[in-house]
């Protein structure tokens, strides 16, 4: 309890002073990276705790992203750019924090609607079933043109999000995953990954404990996506797809099956892939970024499978007591 | 032309065949490697690319006869195949099997990304001789002449590589690995040779559909092969992916079933053609995953 109070104050502490520091491009930067971990860790949920390996998060962001958009979104240009929209929707003009919470919901809904099929599948067929899902989503945003104004996308979107929600959600996320996974809910998960058919005998019911991650972290990622939304202003439907959902996973693999590793993956790639940019458009490399990730993920995959950080956590009160901050 | 007439659908049904021919040829690629190693080779749409821009270098330099160009193409293939195995998936082949699969997500995303970096995302045409181009009129529909050329080759890959698996030592090497890998190994079967010999002829044909694509569509570009890898891969589940047959008959499924999709409902559906393809593949995943060929198989617990 005390650790955590202090870890709050801390990362608090931190981004108070990186408000005040940091310039506006490495503020957004900063905000981006904090966006990667609630998109890593809400992902690990699914794929390094249950073991179920789902690319479909793209999908739940879009959804979390282009709900809230259009309730964030001025009755006024609406009436102008979505034509189509229903007139409650047309209407309205909701707090970017409920927006981005119905986005979630929303996500996670579509989740639990998905996931009640799909999830019978095994391996790498749940995979390519929830690729598909996110090719369905995909094509029904383009082609839902008076509703998401099609491959166009939406732009001039308020920047709402700042640093302060970022820091909010990135705790509530951080904070929801530990809890869930020490808890009798995170038991079942880390035993049907280990052994389904063991985990059903003891009792373990495997839709509801598999169809749970799954919603959960799509609520997550439909919050990601609305903060994405909010922090770059404009977005379309090719912003979420199959590199997305490979970046994800990239995190996921090199950080390892551990929050701790979720997140040291998603701080990792980030900031890799900031690094890059500059570069990639000075020397006109464009790809180098994804070449570069892609071959640090097969040399992890090759020497180091269990990813950076194993399966270890970093546990916050022996980390206190052994800096003497708490007895 | 008047609407669901006759003419108009046989005209529909030829162009399915066309693209079935090359859906086939992409989905026994990966149903050789499935049967053989359980692996879901996500790189396989990316050989595809490879062909298609290998194949344009060919025919822009050397305007040599359209058979020429296929074979090379061909050979190309066979030989990035021995080489994505050898380096990226056989030092991880104990691994577990979704290992192979992120493996080989990082192998296309490698690919397509070395494509933008050296050719550019801007697609480019793809032009083929103009004998080629000619049309064909049979009866009611007509075709160019490359389509018969699509049809007639891809019909005669797959049955020789039908009479390949079937009569020839290392063809029966193949089925016998895909069906027990210990006990071939155990009978004194090479297993490396085999696998490897499956992603050779596996990513071969994939090139040379490759080149297929590119004279059927007319464009190409380092990001074109994804779509087509992932519904090849619809079309072997929906035959039946432990079997070349189910690969070739999803393969001619899935192309008429898109064609008639795009070609029976009104125009303003056809976007939503790709969302009907994925909404097929869960679908069938669900009620009879192992496909219309497929005997039981451990797709669902």
């Amino acid at each position: 309890m005390i650790a955590g109070i202090y870890t709050l104050v801390i990362l608090g502490g931190i981004s108070y002073t990186m408000e005040r520091t940091l310039n506006d491009y490495h503020l957004t930067v900063v905000e981006f990276l904090g966006i990667y971990v609630i998109l890593a860790v809400s992902l690990a949920l699914t794929n390094s705790f249950t073991g179920l390996f789902s690319l479909g998060h793209p999908a739940f962001m879009a959804i979390g992203a282009y709900i809230s958009a259009i309730l964030t979104f001025p009755p006024i240009r609406k009436a102008i750019m979505m034509p189509a929209l229903p007139h409650f929707l047309a209407n309205m003009q909701l707090p970017f924090c409920l927006a981005v919470i119905i986005g979630g919901v929303i996500a996670a809904l579509s989740a639990f609607i998905i996931g009640f099929p799909v999830l019978r599948l095994r391996g790498h067929y749940l995979a390519v079933a929830t690729i598909g899902f996110m090719i369905i989503v995909q094509v029904l945003i383009t082609n839902m043109n008076s509703l998401t104004r099609g491959p166009l996308g939406i732009n001039g979107i308020y920047p709402y999000t700042d640093i302060w929600w970022v820091y909010i959600w990135v705790v509530v996320t951080v904070y929801t995953v530990w809890r869930v996974l020490n808890s009798r809910f995170g038991r079942a998960m880390l035993a049907i990954r280990e052994d389904e058919i063991a985990a059903e005998s003891l009792g373990i019911s495997l839709t509801y404990f598999k169809l749970f991650p799954l919603v959960l972290g799509a609520f997550f990622a439909g919050v990601a996506g609305g903060l994405w939304a909010h922090l770059v202003t404009a977005i379309t439907p090719s912003s979420f797809s199959l590199p997305l959902a490979f970046l994800l996973v990239v995190m996921l693999v090199i950080g390892g099956k551990s929050i701790t590793g979720a997140i040291i993956g998603a701080l990792l790639i980030g900031i890799v892939s900031e690094l890059l940019r500059p570069l990639e458009m000075a020397t006109q490399m464009y790809g180098l970024t994804q070449i570069v990730t892609a071959i640090g993920l097969l040399a992890i995959l090759i020497k180091k499978p269990g990813g950076i950080a194993g399966s270890k956590e970093i546990n916050l009160v022996s980390l206190y007591k052994s800096l003497k901050v708490l007895r | 032309m008047s609407f669901l007439s006759i003419g108009y659908i046989l005209q529909q049904v030829a162009n399915g065949f066309i693209l079935g021919s090359i859906y086939s040829l992409v989905a026994i690629g990966f149903s050789m490697i499935f049967s053989i190693i359980g692996l879901i080779n996500f790189s396989h749409g990316d050989i595809l690319m490879l062909g298609a821009f290998s194949a344009l270098a060919f025919i822009t330099a050397l305007h040599g006869p359209i058979w020429v160009v296929f074979g090379m193409v061909g050979v190309v293939g066979f030989l990035i195949g021995i080489a994505i195995e050898r380096v990226a998936f056989r030092p991880i082949r104990s691994a577990p099997q979704v290992t192979g699969f992120i493996t080989s997500l990082a192998i296309s995303s490698l690919i397509e990304n070395f494509g933008i970096l050296v050719l550019t995302a801007q697609p480019r045409s793809f032009n083929i001789p103009d004998y080629l181009n000619g049309l064909l009129n049979v009866g009611a529909v007509s075709f160019r002449v490359i389509d018969a050329i699509i049809v007639a080759l891809s019909t005669t890959i797959v049955i020789s590589l039908y009479m390949y698996t079937k009569y020839t030592r290392m063809g029966m090497a193949m089925r016998a690995t895909a069906q027990n890998i210990d006990a071939s190994r155990l009978m004194g079967i090479n297993v490396n040779r085999v696998i490897m010999i499956a992603f050779a002829i596996g990513s071969s044909l994939a090139a040379i559909a490759g080149l297929m694509w590119g004279a059927k569509f007319g464009q190409i570009s380092p990001l074109m092969g994804f779509l087509p890898g992932l519904k090849a891969f619809v079309a072997a589940v929906i035959g039946g992916i432990r079997d070349i047959r189910g690969a070739v008959l999803g393969g001619y499924v899935l192309g008429f079933s898109e064609v008639l999709f795009v070609g029976l409902l009104p125009p303003d559906m056809s976007g939503y053609r790709d969302a009907f393809v994925f909404t097929l593949l869960i679908v069938i995943l669900l009620i009879k995953p192992e496909g219309m060929l497929g005997r039981e198989e451990e797709v669902i617990k």
